[in-house]
């Protein structure tokens, strides 16, 4: 009671409305500019569409029936901006959820600052692995995957296409490193005759194509996000590679660079959690308001950030609208009833999706313009490798 | 083997190629005008979303060149004759400060304009496609651009060699103040090379957009490229340039497929697999470290006094 007269003391002092202090405050970390702003503004649009179709469209508007404010802050994809943004969020505008982070790496150094607050952090792409095992935490909800199962699903995929041998290639850091790694962990048959690491941000591949098809390798798999993806088709195409080798890609062409790719990457396959043709009504609303808005399809950076917003909304709707006790609404956003875009949905106990990984293939639509259909789950509600490893008194 | 060798030396000319269509108009106007100009790789970025723009429109690729080369050389001047003249007289510092700003501004317009994904930007069927080449298939569009880049570099020879603009251009490398002393025109020539220099920008985008990826901040990696060739060629330079560009492309290229390789004859896999990428992306800087040791001017220094 004391603490009420005191703050509605404050706030009149300040000369402001008593009804400000109510507002609940999202924080969402993002890339805007740089080149990372491909992933960061489709997820930004994501995040927007989640929170209209949870009735919030401006500051002021009501989310589960309480005033919110969201701030949208931007990373440039380097860790000591993300850090400088998050501190913003949350000393100065004193945010009560922070959300957001396309990169692992800016997400790991985020992490410390908010769970010193002691405030929910739900990651909406940023899979490192480390959050999923040792790092693991009850504040920390992630609506996207760990790094890890999107490719296993693809190595998976390769035992079954008997594949003879294949000759792998990623950009020289962590997640490139985890991706093969987590592409060899299900490996059985094919036999690896080459690994190849170019540099981050590389964007003429035709070197590391003639490097691979000299190995006598009879495919190849290729994690290269963003514009990296974007050269590498377009230089694998150019090189007539695929006739003599197959095409496996992870993360490397989504449904906002295939404009761009175009034909190029027809016929190769890569595995994901979800897509457009997911059959459910959150889906269908989500993907219509989407291409309305954009004149194209979203692609999973966007879908999961809109997983994002709803589950934000609905932990806050399981709360009653309380958002002051940061551990129970962050108790409340991981435990929360939500129809996730992907269909089934479920949280393991360290805060990862566990959920269905789908093989899909980039074919020519009845349009005549490259599309992405799913061919299938190939694991069914999948766990991430790193689980076991999470502290038994940070499991929730 | 043998294969591979051939083909990764063919990659590794054509990237020289490339990098010397960037760094010719680099060279000439930070040897000629002694101006740092971080804006360069910006003007490459507009020339590669105006073709991308044009292709977009029309679906046409002839067009996309036709177009962005004389925008990027109206682009030039304008930014020339707006900005950067009131520079020539500042120190190296004031130059990056304010070119630097242009990148921001260029990179955040972009962003504004056509939006954060990569663009669409792509080559007709008739000039890309793999072709047979003594008994592999390599893509026909990169040996284009290797005639492209040598055509360019005769023709800028010829016009540097034998013409009377070309003898400014060689006098004002050489000695700015006493062209100036002579009577001629020097603002004038200043403004004509930063447009031929922002020219061959726009034309390394619009040729190499279709086979990479169009987006923003494209120019900031083929920027410290284009520096380093011009430091190992010698500032002012173009045959330098030239020379260089392709030595810098060469060791790029072979450093990446080969060394690797190289370390794994002498040292443990384990070793090899991790050093070998990060020396690779290394070795151009180690060897503009070694030219700048042994010959502080470059390999073929153009200004004497």
């Amino acid at each position: 009671m004391l603490r009420i007269v005191l703050m509605a003391g404050t706030a009149l002092a300040a000369g402001l409305p008593a009804a400000m202090a109510q507002e609940f405050k999202i924080g969402f970390i993002t890339t805007l500019s740089g080149p990372g702003a491909g992933p960061g503004t489709e997820m930004q649009k994501g995040f927007q569409i989640g929170l209209k179709h949870e009735g919030w469209s401006k500051d002021g508007d009501k989310l589960a029936g309480v005033v919110t404010k969201v701030i949208f802050g931007d990373d440039q994809q380097k860790t000591d901006a993300g850090v400088r943004e998050a501190e913003k969020l949350l000393d100065q505008e004193k945010v009560h959820v922070l959300a957001g982070i396309v990169w692992s790496n800016v997400a790991l150094a985020v992490y410390p600052k908010v769970i010193a607050k002691g405030l929910p952090y739900v990651i909406t792409n940023a899979g490192a692995s480390q959050f999923a095992g040792e790092m693991c935490h009850p504040l920390l909800t992630s609506t996207s995957w760990n790094n890890d199962q999107i490719p296993e699903a693809l190595g998976q995929r390769m035992n079954q296409d008997k594949i003879e041998s294949i000759f792998m290639l990623a950009p020289n850091y962590q997640a490139g490193k985890d991706m093969i790694a987590g592409v060899k962990r299900t490996l059985k048959g094919p036999k690896i005759v080459g690994e190849d690491y170019f540099k981050l941000g590389e964007t003429d591949h035709q070197a590391s194509i003639s490097k691979a098809r000299a190995s006598g390798a009879k495919a190849v798999f290729v994690f290269a996000p963003g514009g990296m993806g974007v050269a590498f088709f377009k230089n694998w195409a150019a090189a007539g590679a695929g006739k003599d080798m197959k095409l496996y890609t992870a993360f490397t062409v989504d449904w906002s660079t295939l404009p761009a790719i175009g034909d190029a990457a027809v016929g190769t396959y890569h595995t994901m959690y979800w897509n457009v043709d997911i059959d459910n009504a959150a889906n269908k609303a989500f993907v219509k308001d989407f291409a309305a808005a954009n004149g194209r399809n979203p692609s999973h950076y966007a879908a999961q950030a809109y997983d994002g917003a709803r589950i934000i909304a609905a932990g806050l709707k399981a709360t009653g609208g309380k958002f002051d006790d940061g551990p129970a609404l962050a108790k409340a956003i991981r435990k929360a009833k939500f129809e996730s875009v992907r269909g089934p949905f479920a949280y393991n106990v360290n805060g990862m999706p566990i959920q269905n990984i789908y093989l899909r293939e980039v074919v020519k639509g009845a349009d005549g313009k490259a599309a992405i259909v799913t061919r299938g789950a190939i694991f069914q509600n999948y766990k991430d490798a790193y689980w076991e490893k999470c502290p038994a008194d940070k499991r929730l | 083997m043998g294969q591979l060798i051939f083909e990764t030396v063919l990659n590794g000319v054509q990237f020289g190629v490339f990098l010397f269509l960037i760094s010719a108009g680099l060279t000439l106007v930070f040897g000629i005008m002694n101006m740092v100009n971080l804006a360069h790789g910006s003007l490459f970025m507009m020339g590669a979303y105006i073709g991308s723009y044009v292709f977009q429109q029309t679906g046409s690729f002839a067009l996309a060149v036709v177009i962005a080369i004389p925008f990027s050389l109206l682009l030039g001047i304008l930014l020339e004759f707006l900005a950067l003249r009131t520079l020539y007289a500042r120190d190296h510092l004031d130059q990056v400060l304010a070119t630097f700003g242009f990148i921001l501004f260029f990179n955040q317009l972009v962003l504004r304009v056509f939006g954060a994904t990569s663009q669409e930007f792509r080559l007709p069927d008739a000039i890309n496609f793999p072709m047979p080449l003594f008994g592999f298939t390599y893509p026909s569009y990169r040996l284009i651009v290797i005639v492209v880049g040598l055509a360019v570099g005769a023709g800028l020879y010829l016009v540097i060699a034998k013409t009377r603009m070309g003898m400014l251009i060689r006098a004002g490398a050489s000695n700015r103040a006493m062209v100036g002393a002579l009577g001629v025109n020097i603002r004038m020539l200043f403004t004509l090379i930063f447009g031929i220099g922002a020219a061959l920008a726009g034309l390394a985008g619009v040729m190499i957009g279709p086979i990479e990826s169009v987006e923003s901040g494209m120019g900031e990696n083929k920027l410290i490229l284009a520096f380093v060739v011009i430091v190992i060629g010698g500032i002012g330079s173009i045959r330098g340039a030239f020379i260089a560009s392709i030595i810098v492309g060469l060791v790029e290229v072979i450093g990446r497929v080969f060394m690797k390789d190289i370390l794994r004859t002498f040292l443990p896999e384990e070793f090899a697999q991790t050093a070998g990428p990060a020396l690779a992306s290394m070795s151009i800087y180690i060897l503009m470290a070694a030219v700048l040791y042994f010959r502080p001017q470059g390999l073929f220094p153009a200004r004497t006094g």
